[in-house]
């Protein structure tokens, strides 16, 4: 390989639209999400999907609006529910 | 007392039986007496990479079942003093593997040996947790690439919750990140993830890379481990990966290209 070769190689090397480059980031994600999901017992995944379809009665809420956190402390555990509410409130729902 | 190390992985296919059986070589040719179990309970690979499927009488199961003695069914290496296979057995279910007979066996073999190296099959069911329980290092083989690396991951949270070191509090397993198949052109052309990569994501001292090599193909053919194929690029590197698990200090090898010399440039070769 030329130097001038070499220098156009480098060049091209575009670090964040590179295949390694994202699977980096993909995998950064993943393998944090996975890391926080490690100690939930096993029924959050279905319980938040539960919680989901009582909200969605009521209002219109994406699964990205349920966030549930699940801390493991000394003697207590903590389950944190947060529901990001949309903009628009409530649609109507006959409740009846 | 023997020291225990699991070669684990989570996804199939990244190397733990080639791995398994170069490091059981490699530290039985430093001098300890070493024996490498195959925990693959009806799929057993490695009486294949070590060449010595001929030789088996008895297996695992058959010692746990109490058909055999430990010493009907340990196959004594032919070309490495100190070095002996527990193959697994190739018709028995997963479900022959119980814990306490596990425990029976590696307590026995605990006596004998310096190393015991423990060949996970892949995945996280039964066989792979039994292969980890008892260790007291884990080598995490992995590919430079996506999924390879989630498991890896996945088995680290295993070690640490599952592992008999984690359930009774003791001191944590020795960690080890073996990345395998690495191939050094495509981490330069940014096609593949680099050394630093996984090392960051995964978070664990790096023990050795394995270059991608023809050579371990060529290996597994013979039934020898890649360790015993002379200066093969993928036997001297677990040569190095060895030493480093001895405690011995030796610097990384062919994480760079090669470089072209002078005469391979004018006349061309293999690069």
């Amino acid at each position: 390989m030329s130097l001038l070769e070499a220098f156009l190689r480098r060049q091209r090397r575009q670090p964040s639209g590179s295949s390694a480059a994202i699977a980096r980031e993909r995998l950064q994600i993943i393998v944090t999400h996975q890391r926080a999901g490690q100690n939930d017992p096993g029924y959050i995944p279905a319980m938040k999907q539960d919680i989901l379809e009582v909200i969605r009665k009521y209002v219109h809420v994406g699964e990205e609006h349920v966030n549930i956190n699940f801390e493991n402390h000394d003697d207590v555990s903590i389950l944190e529910l947060n529901v990001t509410l949309p903009e628009d409130r409530a649609m109507d729902v006959d409740v009846s | 007392m023997a020291r225990i190390i699991v070669v684990t992985s989570g996804k199939g296919g990244v190397g733990k039986t080639t791995t398994s059986a170069a490091l059981s070589t490699g530290l039985a040719r430093h001098g300890y007496k070493t024996v490498v179990v195959d925990f693959d309970i009806g799929l057993r690979n490695l009486d294949l990479v070590m060449g010595c499927e001929r030789r088996v009488v008895y297996d695992f199961i058959n010692v746990i079942n109490g058909e055999a003695g430990l010493n009907q069914a340990l196959i004594k290496d032919k070309n490495t003093d100190n070095l002996f296979i527990l193959p697994a057995s190739q018709t028995r279910d997963k479900d022959a593997l119980t814990p306490e007979g596990v425990d029976k066996v590696l307590t026995a073999l605990s006596e004998e040996f310096d190393y015991i190296v423990c060949d996970s099959p892949a995945g996280i069911e039964r066989g792979a947790l039994m292969a980890l329980y008892h260790a007291d290092e884990a080598i995490i083989t992995t590919n430079p690439e996506v999924s390879s690396v989630r498991d890896s991951d996945r088995i680290l949270g295993i070690l640490h919750s599952k592992s008999k070191r984690a359930e009774q509090n003791l001191e944590p397993i020795r960690e080890h990140l073996l990345l395998t198949r690495y191939d050094a052109n495509r981490v330069a052309r940014d096609e593949m993830l680099d050394v630093k990569d996984v090392e960051d994501i995964l978070a664990i001292p790096l023990l050795g890379v394995i270059p991608e090599d023809t050579d371990v193909l060529k290996a597994s053919n013979q039934g020898i481990p890649v360790i015993n194929i002379p200066e093969s690029n993928a036997g001297l590197a677990y040569d190095d990966a060895v030493k480093r698990l001895l405690g011995e200090q030796c610097p990384m090898r062919f994480l760079d290209v090669p470089r072209k010399g002078i005469f391979q440039r004018l006349f061309g070769g293999q690069s």
